[in-house]
């Protein structure tokens, strides 16, 4: 699976609902029936920013994410695509 | 408990499947429970125009009490505000509520997914044409057997021929991957190629459950439910097919045969899973409606939110649980013991073996159980059956056969029909009296799925 482009902009579906959970959330998609658990609260937070910043990338600098840490999220943001939570924004 | 149908994705997106480290399992975070349920069952009614054997709500005749249109919308908005995504809708049969199709609309327009559960009474090409249309509705149909004859056993005259009609109305439609909802039971085990076939026959997808001994099921649990040897024959042929096939998390108790199942391997009851009734009653699971699993009820105050976060006996199921005798079995950390319900409807301690554990500590226990005696649990709850007893369920079922002996002949040349595991075994009362009293006391002798008679009939036979 090729990896999520974290220097596009990203969006996340508008079929998806997110619902806040004390270990993260779950995300649910109405058009494919598809549930998703984000088990991190960055992530959350990455995931719920997605729409207002210019790219991936920026949208987990400001989630306070290092550059370490990078990899394992852009992971995680490319399951989301995989899945159709997440869509890659027309630019 | 009915989980998810969720399918796989990634570490840390978690999804069921996913087993990483021990301490982050998603399964870990659930023992907790969460802000709303993932799955929660309603019955909007307990009329239904048919009286399968191993009804879980004993449904039949409408109760007086059921919620009306309001109180059903009003529970509604309510899902609306906790962000439930979905309800799974059944009975009951949903569909012959005068006011379902209504419900369901409403349903949509408030951003409520539905997932109904009908015998597929009422899915006319026109209603089938509906519910295409709707991104909001998915339908699952009951089928309990491949064929008519053993369908219609369990379900009743008619009900198999039903069930096709409703799935050529969907096809046609073109309703992609609608469900169709088998319960496993000792006499389909040997069709789920069968089950498999007739779902990719119409885009449908197959989803698998577990025969649970609650309600009318408990009634039927021991002629019903599947030998262990059967039960190893539904494991391999749900690691075969694996993602393809749905089983709404129910068979996490086979995980100790070996690997987990896609699924959580959870008993969500109270934590993730809940069952609202016809009449408003919250329940621990849809398997378990007896008054010891009764949570609250909608219409008190602070509706089912106040029930979900607060009450007493869901707080209980969040603690975490003891393993009881099943701590020290090598498998306790997939299995967890097995099905609450099942435990309980077969008279079983809670803290101990599922009955259909298949290390075979709950088949001991239910022996003993039987020896001494003990009582199953009864319910107060009203009993919603039709009072009269449903045309078709006289005589041997489909593939009963009773095998009888003439006394002083022995069992030689035992044919190619014989290979269930009483091929030699005499009964120790000649049938033929016991067949009128009792016509379901037959000697089940189901054969795999793989044997075949001589006579080239698949399965067991009667030919000889």
């Amino acid at each position: 699976m090729p990896d999520l482009n974290l220097d596009r902009g990203w969006d996340l579906h508008p079929q998806v609902s997110v619902r806040p959970e004390p270990f993260g959330a779950l995300l649910y998609h109405f058009g494919t029936r598809k549930l998703s658990f984000l088990k991190d609260t960055t992530l959350l937070a990455v995931v719920r920013t997605l729409a207002e910043a210019p790219t991936a990338r920026a949208a987990c600098a400001a989630a306070g994410i290092a550059e370490s840490d990078l990899p394992r999220y852009q992971r995680a943001l490319s399951t989301l695509a995989k899945s159709s939570m997440v869509i890659e924004r027309a630019s | 408990m009915t989980l998810l149908d969720a399918p796989p994705t990634s570490p840390f997106v978690l999804a069921p499947k996913d087993t990483p480290r021990k301490t982050e399992r998603l399964v870990d975070l659930f023992e907790y429970g969460l802000d709303a349920p993932i799955c929660l069952t309603w019955e909007l009614t307990y009329a239904c125009n048919l009286s399968c054997v191993h009804c879980l709500s004993s449904s039949g005749r409408r109760d007086p009490r059921e919620l009306t249109t309001a109180e059903a919308k009003a529970v509604i908005d309510e899902f609306e505000r906790m962000q439930v995504f979905y309800v799974n809708i059944g009975g009951g049969e949903p569909t012959v509520r005068p006011d379902f199709w209504e419900l369901v609309d409403y349903a949509s327009e408030h951003h409520v997914g539905v997932k109904f559960s009908t015998n597929g009474v009422k899915i006319s090409p026109e209603i089938a044409q509906r519910l295409v249309r709707s991104d909001y509705v998915d339908v699952q149909i009951s089928l309990d057997g491949a064929t008519a004859e053993v369908n219609d056993h369990v379900r009743g005259p008619g009900s198999y021929a039903t069930a096709m009609k409703a799935m050529q109305n969907m096809y046609d439609a073109g309703f992609k991957g609608f469900k169709i909802s088998v319960v496993c039971t000792s006499q389909n085990i040997s069709q789920l190629d069968d089950f498999k076939a007739i779902a990719d026959t119409f885009d449908a997808q197959l989803r698998l459950t577990r025969l649970r001994p609650s309600g009318r099921g408990a009634d039927v649990w021991d002629e019903l439910h599947p030998t262990q040897t059967q039960q190893r024959e539904l494991y391999d042929w749900l690691v075969a097919h694996g993602d393809g096939v749905l089983t709404g998390d129910s068979f996490f108790h086979l995980s100790a045969f070996g690997d987990a199942l896609p699924g959580l391997n959870l008993c969500g009851a109270g934590r993730v899973v809940c069952l609202i009734d016809p009449i408003g009653d919250v329940y621990a699971c849809p398997f378990a409606i007896h008054e010891e699993f009764l949570a609250g009820n909608v219409r008190s105050e602070g509706g089912f939110q106040e029930v979900w976060k607060h009450s007493e006996l869901f707080l209980k199921l969040r603690e975490p649980q003891s393993g009881g005798a099943c701590t020290s079995c090598t498998f306790f950390d997939t299995c967890k013991g097995g099905c609450m319900a099942a435990k309980f409807f077969t008279g079983l301690p809670l803290d101990g073996p599922d009955p259909e554990c298949v290390q075979g500590y709950g088949e001991e226990l239910l022996k003993n159980r039987k020896d001494t005696a003990v009582e199953l649990p009864k319910s107060s709850i009203v009993d919603h059956s039709h009072r009269t007893t449903r045309v078709g369920r006289e005589g041997m079922g489909p593939i009963q056969l009773t095998l009888s002996r003439r006394a002083g002949i022995a069992p030689v040349n035992a044919s190619d029909c014989e290979v269930g595991p009483l091929v030699g075994f005499t009964p120790e009362q000649p049938p033929a009296g016991a067949l009128n009293e009792s016509p379901r006391a037959g000697i089940n002798l189901l054969a795999s799925s793989k044997s075949r008679c001589v006579c080239g009939r698949k399965g067991a036979c009667s030919c000889s």
